[in-house]
């Protein structure tokens, strides 16, 4: 099924949203599912599975919306796709660290996917805007999981609260790199396709920042007079495929049985 | 030779035979009963099928509509599509009471009617399915599939499945 695009939303700039938006989960997704078997405790084993799940589903809506715009099919895009032409950002390809790094991780992404989703939800682009409605409703379950999992283990012990901490210390500037300003953004926000990575940024720090703080967590953060100033340099380049290594290990992984046999099927 | 007769296969036995299919996950249930055949068209020998899914990453969706297919096709029609529909986007509150019961019968906790949050929706107690107690805890936010959570009925001391509110 082909898909036009309203007039005024420049196609090249709308599939370059959709490859990112769908890269990111798909990176996530595989990320959250080498937990599978190795998780602290089973609860976690099955969440993470869960969400992994969830996340390359997630993927596959934008990729199929990408594909009928005239991108290629979602397969190719996951398993034939050269590592370098990925548009995730690096905080959805880092390694997944100890449990602390993937919980902190997994809430800063769904906020900024609460975020993300609402706004794509009065979307002019209405492929965009139905998918990101039908989104939100399963990511609920994602984030009231990992924001009750940070609060506990900000909180909880000595220990737990260290690793906390320096997770939110590698974590906070490369989630700042999930907002990287796409090229050809500014026409994409004028069509109204989306209010643009700037806006979702400043929406996602109001809403992290206090939760951190009452998770004891501190994030190079300052508010003076309703003014927000993020003392972090953002781990961008991802969205121009400027990736590193750990996507490389990643995508290498993640195709290796696909490309025993292309296209084969069971 | 024996003239085929072109018979004329209505709505009405589009649906009967749609209404046979199980969801592969929860038997209990028809992919009517779950409300996620959200229409069906005929024209001629060609059937049109409008599915919306439960949960997207749910892996049965493929399965779902090749048993769609196979159906439609034993019936007698010569081409099927399904055509996957993402809006509006389906709710756990369109299951009516009938499957609701089922669910029960089968050992899931039926979901909760959605409230303005989900945290709101899921405050009230839930009532085990065996033992009909409402003295349960969650036991695991996420469970054997997509759809559902894992509860414990300290009552019956039995662990059980609730369907996700969604």
């Amino acid at each position: 099924m082909a898909l036009e695009v309203p007039a005024g939303i420049p196609k090249e700039a709308l599939q370059r949203l959709l490859v990112a938006l769908a890269d990111d989960e798909l990176i996530l997704g595989h990320r959250d599912s080498e937990w599978t078997g190795h998780a602290p405790i089973l609860e976690e084993d099955i969440a993470f599975s869960n969400i992994a799940q969830d996340e390359i589903g997630h993927a596959l809506v934008w990729y199929t919306i990408n594909e009928q715009l005239g991108g290629k099919s979602p397969d190719w895009m996951g398993f034939e796709r050269d590592w370098k032409q990925f548009t995730c950002c690096h905080f959805t390809a880092f390694p997944k660290g100890d449990f602390g790094y993937t919980v902190l991780r997994q809430y800063l992404f769904d906020v900024a996917e609460q975020v993300r989703l609402k706004n794509l939800a009065s979307s002019s682009f209405t492929p965009m805007k139905e998918a990101a409605e039908k989104i939100l409703l399963e990511e609920g379950y994602h984030l009231m999981h990992s924001q009750s999992l940070v609060e506990r283990l900000g909180n909880a012990t000595e220990e737990s609260h260290k690793r906390m901490q320096a997770a939110a210390e590698i974590a906070f500037p490369q989630a700042l790199g999930m907002f990287e300003v796409l090229t050809g953004e500014e026409d994409l926000v004028n069509a109204g396709a989306f209010s643009g990575n700037t806006v979702l940024k400043t929406e996602w720090v109001e809403i992290v920042a206090p939760v951190l703080a009452s998770a004891s967590l501190r994030i190079p953060v300052e508010k003076e007079n309703g003014e927000i100033t993020l003392n972090a340099k953002p781990d961008e380049g991802g969205r121009k495929g400027w990736q590193k290594e750990h996507l490389k290990r990643l995508v290498h992984d993640m195709q290796t049985v696909y490309k025993m046999s292309p296209g084969g099927s069971w | 030779m024996e003239s085929v007769e072109v018979q004329q296969i209505t709505l009405t036995d589009a649906w009967q035979a749609l209404s046979e299919i199980s969801d592969p996950e929860i038997p209990v249930l028809s992919l009517v009963d779950l409300k996620i055949i959200r229409d069906v068209r005929v024209e001629g020998a060609t059937a049109t099928v409008e599915l919306t899914p439960t949960f997207l990453g749910c892996p049965a969706l493929d399965y779902m509509k090749n048993e769609i297919r196979e159906k439609l096709l034993a019936l007698g029609f010569q081409t099927v599509n399904v055509e996957l529909k993402l809006s509006p986007a389906w709710s756990t509150d369109l299951l009516g009471e009938e499957a609701r019961e089922k669910l029960r019968v089968f050992g899931i906790a039926p979901p909760e009617k959605r409230a303005a949050t989900l945290a709101e929706s899921l405050k009230k107690p839930v009532v085990c399915p065996y033992c009909r107690s409402s003295e349960t805890r969650l036991e695991s936010s996420f469970g054997p599939t997509l759809c559902k959570q894992i509860y414990y009925c300290e009552h019956c001391r039995q662990s059980f499945e609730r369907f996700k509110t969604l």
